[in-house]
C-alpha cells in the first residue's frame, strides 16, 4: 500500500504537552516538515525558549539548545556564529521574544544575524497562568488585567513584525496564521522561505505566527480560533513586512 | 623573547593562543583593551569578535558558542558581571564550558572605575541563582594573567564548566614584560577529549547522540539528581585544581592572606617586616574557590595569628577563618572603592598586631622586669660598697655580701626556671619569681629579696 502521509522525522515521538484546542502542535510540526523538505533538519540547530514552548528540545529532533526567557535569539548567535553552514532557529513566544527579550531581538535582526525566529504570539503569557503579556490587545482580560487591558494605565500592543521591518538586518519578515487550512498552508510556504533564505546567507527572517490559547483566553478551541480571525488578525494584520527577494524593498 | 604588554591585551592574546576563537563583550572600564585587542585579532585567526547589545546577550552569545563546541569567552567588570549572572548560572547549569574575565572595580551600583576585590563573594559563592560553583583564578601578574587564561580554557573544558579570571584594574591595565613565546599555540591539555555532548549540528550516532544542552529538570528528583552529579563535579574541582602560593610561612609568626594585587603590596611589607625581625609568611590563594583551605591551615603550627588584606570591606576573610575555624583570631586590614593599600599600612597593621599579642606583650613586660632586677642589684651593689669602706659595719657587711649572694643565686636560679617555665606556661613562671606581681610594673629596690623568697614557694 502506498504510504499517502507520514509524520515528519524531524519531530521526535514523544507527545505533545500543549493544551487542546492549543495551535504550538500545528506550529512545531510545520516547522519540522520544513526542516526536513529542505534537508536541513538533520544539521539544524534549534533554540528553545521559556515559555509555552519550554520543551521544544523535546519534540524538534535536532541538536537543541535551552535558552534564558528572552535570550533566545543571543543564543542562536553563538550558535550560528560558530556553525555559519548550520540551520539556526529560535522558537519563541510573545512574552519571552516581544518583553523581557525585546533587546535580544531587536539587535539580532538589526545584525542581520542569519537564522530563523518562529515567533509564536498568542497575546498571553500562557505557561504561568494567562498573565498580561506585551502583545495583550486593548481591553482583553487576563489575570493581570482583570479589568481588560488599559492602554492609558499600560500601553498599547507591542507590534513585532512591523517594528522590526523597519530595520535594514531582517531578510524575510511575515505574519501568518494558522486558524485554518489555508492559513496553515499559507504559514507552511512562510517559513519554508524564511529557512531558504537563511540558509543563503540573505539575513535575519522572522515568522510571526498568530496562535491561539483557549486555556488562558477563557474559549473553548473552536472559540478561540474564531476570536484569532474576529480579534487577533485585525490588531495583528497578516502579510509579508519585509522582503528583500521582492525588489524594490530596499 | 619578553615583551611588555599590558594586562588586558596580554590575556586576550593568551586566550587567543590557547584557542579561543569567539569573543562575544560589551564595552566597561577598565577591561576595554579585551574586546579591543580581539576585535583586531579575531579576523586575522579566523575566529569570531561580535560585540554584543548588552552584557546579558554577551554571555548568552557565549553560552550558545560554548554548547555549539566552540573556545569561547567574555569579559567585563563589576556592574556588568553582574549583568552577566543570569547567564552563568544557566552556563553551569547546561554544563557549558566558557572562560569569564571580570577586571573587577569598585562597587556597590555604579562604583567606580579604579581597581579593587570587591567582587570575591559573587564570584566565590556563585553569584547567580542555585546550586553552583565555578573555579575562579586570580593573577598577580601579567605573566600570571596569561598563564592563568590558558589554563582558564583546559579547566573549562575539563569539567564542562565556566572558569572565571579574576582580575582588578590593576591587572588589567598595568603593563610588565610577559614570555608570550611561553604562550603560544598552546594545545588544550591531553586528557581532553573531543566534545561529542556539543550541539554542532551533526548527525546523531551512538558516541554523540543528539544533543540537548538544557538546565531544566522540571521533576523535582530528577533536579536533585543533576544536582548531586554537578556536586561530584565541584568535589573533583576541589580535588585538583586547588592552587596557591606560600612565601615564608616556614617559620611564620604572623601569616598574611591576600590574593591578586594586594598580594604583591603585602609582599613588599613582608619583606620590611622581615628586616625588622617580625617573622611574617604569606599564602597568596590563586584559585579562590576552590580556597587552598588545607594551604591555610597546614601554617597553623607556627602562626599565632593571621592577616587578611583585601581591596574590599573583607570578603576573603571569611573563608580564612573557616580554615583557620576559630583556632586563631584572624584580623582584616582592607581598604575599598578603588583605594589601594600601602606597604606602610600594611607594616603598621601587621606590628600592631604583633604588639598586640599576648606572647609579645608578656615578652616586653619580662624584658622590663629582668631590666627592673638588674637596676636593684645595681643599687645593692652601691650599697655594698658604702658597707665595706666602713669598719664599724664589716660584720654586717659580710652578712649583708652573703646575703646579697643568696638573693643573687637564687634570683638567677629563679630566673632561669622561670625562662624554661616561660616556654610552657608565662603566667606561671612569672608568679613563681615574681610572687604573681604584675609584670607591667616594675619591681621596686625595697622588694629586692622577695623573688628569692618567693622562688621557694614556686619551686614546690
Amino acid at each position: 500500500m502506498a504510504t499517502v502521509f507520514k509524520k515528519t522525522s524531524m519531530l521526535t515521538d514523544k507527545p505533545f504537552h500543549y493544551c487542546p484546542g492549543c495551535t504550538h502542535g500545528i506550529i512545531h510540526r510545520l516547522t519540522a516538515e520544513v526542516l526536513e523538505e529542505l534537508g536541513i533538519g538533520e544539521t539544524a540547530i534549534g533554540v528553545a525558549p521559556v515559555g509555552c514552548a519550554v520543551f521544544a528540545y523535546d519534540y524538534f529532533n535536532c541538536d537543541m539548545m535551552e535558552a534564558a526567557h528572552g535570550r533566545a535569539p543571543a543564543v542562536a548567535t553563538g550558535i550560528k556564529r560558530v556553525h555559519p553552514d548550520k540551520a539556526v532557529f529560535t522558537y519563541q513566544g510573545d512574552g519571552d521574544l516581544a518583553s523581557i527579550g525585546a533587546a535580544e531581538i531587536v539587535h539580532a535582526a538589526t545584525r542581520g544575524e542569519k537564522i530563523t525566529v518562529i515567533f509564536v504570539n498568542n497575546a498571553i503569557y500562557g505557561m504561568t497562568g494567562g498573565q498580561m503579556a506585551p502583545t495583550t490587545l486593548p481591553g482583553q482580560v487576563t489575570t493581570t488585567s482583570p479589568y481588560g487591558r488599559d492602554t492609558n494605565h499600560c500601553g498599547f500592543p507591542v507590534h513585532v513584525s512591523e517594528m522590526l521591518a523597519t530595520l535594514n538586518g531582517p531578510a524575510y519578515i511575515e505574519r501568518v496564521s494558522v486558524h485554518d487550512v489555508a492559513h496553515v498552508k499559507k504559514a507552511k510556504a512562510a517559513i519554508k522561505k524564511a529557512f531558504q533564505l537563511q540558509m543563503e546567507g540573505k539575513g535575519f527572517t522572522l515568522i510571526e505566527v498568530i496562535s491561539s490559547c483557549p486555556t488562558n483566553w477563557g474559549k473553548t478551541p473552536k472559540e478561540a480560533l474564531e476570536w484569532v480571525k474576529s480579534d487577533m488578525i485585525p490588531n495583528y494584520p497578516l502579510g509579508v513586512y519585509k522582503d528583500i527577494t521582492a525588489g524594490g524593498d530596499q | 623573547m619578553k615583551k611588555l604588554m599590558k594586562g588586558n591585551e596580554a590575556i586576550a592574546e593568551a586566550a587567543i593562543q590557547a584557542g579561543c576563537r569567539f569573543f562575544f563583550g560589551y564595552p566597561i572600564t577598565p577591561q576595554n583593551q579585551i574586546p579591543e585587542y580581539m576585535s583586531k585579532r579575531m579576523p586575522e585567526v579566523g575566529g569570531c569578535f561580535l560585540q554584543s547589545e548588552s552584557e546579558v546577550a554577551a554571555i548568552n552569545m557565549v553560552y550558545g558558542a560554548g554548547g555549539a563546541g566552540a573556545r569561547v569567552m567574555t569579559s567585563s567588570s563589576s556592574p556588568g558581571i553582574s549583568l552577566k549572572q543570569e547567564g552563568i548560572s544557566y552556563i553551569v547549569g547546561a554544563e557549558v564550558p566558557c572562560v569569564i574575565v571580570n577586571m573587577v572595580r569598585g562597587g556597590p551600583g555604579l562604583g567606580s572605575i579604579q581597581p579593587a576585590q570587591s567582587d570575591y563573594y559573587q564570584s566565590t559563592r556563585g553569584g547567580g541563582h542555585g546550586d553552583y560553583r565555578m573555579c575562579v583564578l586570580a593573577p598577580s601578574s601579567v605573566q600570571e594573567a596569561v598563564d592563568l587564561t590558558q589554563e582558564a580554557f583546559d579547566i573549562a573544558d575539563r569539567y564542562r564548566n565556566p572558569v572565571m579570571v579574576l582580575g582588578d584594574g590593576l591587572i588589567g591595565q598595568m603593563m610588565e614584560p610577559v614570555d608570550m613565546d611561553l604562550c603560544k599555540d598552546r594545545k588544550p591539555a591531553e586528557d581532553l577529549t573531543e566534545k561529542t555532548w556539543a550541539a554542532t549540528g551533526h548527525v546523531p550516532t551512538e558516541e554523540a547522540p543528539r544533543a540537548i544542552i538544557n538546565s531544566l529538570y522540571i521533576q523535582p528528583d530528577v533536579l536533585e539528581k543533576h544536582c548531586q552529579k554537578l556536586q561530584a563535579k565541584y568535589d573533583a574541582i576541589e580535588a585538583a585544581e586547588c592552587r596557591w602560593q606560600e612565601e615564608e610561612t616556614e617559620d611564620a609568626e604572623i601569616v598574611i592572606v591576600a590574593y591578586g594585587t594586594t598580594s604583591r603590596i603585602c609582599r613588599s611589607a613582608m619583606r620590611k617586616l622581615r628586616q625588622e625581625g617580625i617573622r611574617v609568611g604569606m599564602i597568596r590563594p590563586i584559585t579562590l574557590w576552590p580556597f587552598p583551605e588545607a594551604a591555610i591551615r597546614s601554617t597553623l603550627k607556627t602562626a599565632r595569628q593571621y592577616l587578611c588584606v583585601e581591596m574590599s570591606m573583607g570578603q576573603m576573610i571569611d573563608d580564612v577563618r573557616l580554615a583557620v575555624n576559630g583556632e586563631r583570631p584572624v584580623d582584616f586590614y582592607g581598604r575599598t572603592g578603588g583605594m589601594v593599600p600601602t606597604v606602610t599600612e600594611i607594616v603598621d597593621k601587621v606590628k600592631a598586631m604583633y604588639d598586640n599579642d599576648d606572647l609579645h606583650k608578656a615578652e616586653k613586660a619580662f624584658n622590663d622586669t629582668v631590666g627592673a632586677v638588674g637596676n636593684a642589684f645595681n643599687k645593692l651593689g652601691q650599697k655594698i660598697e658604702k658597707a665595706v669602706n666602713n669598719p664599724e659595719l664589716e660584720q654586717k657587711a659580710e652578712n649583708f655580701r652573703k646575703q646579697a649572694s643568696d638573693v643573687a643565686n637564687r634570683a638567677a636560679s629563679g630566673l632561669a626556671k622561670g625562662m624554661d617555665a616561660m616556654a610552657s606556661t608565662l603566667g606561671k613562671a612569672f608568679s613563681s619569681i615574681f610572687g604573681g606581681a604584675q609584670p607591667e610594673e616594675p619591681k621596686s629596690t625595697e622588694t629586692v629579696d622577695t623573688p628569692a623568697e618567693n622562688n621557694e614557694g614556686g619551686e614546690q
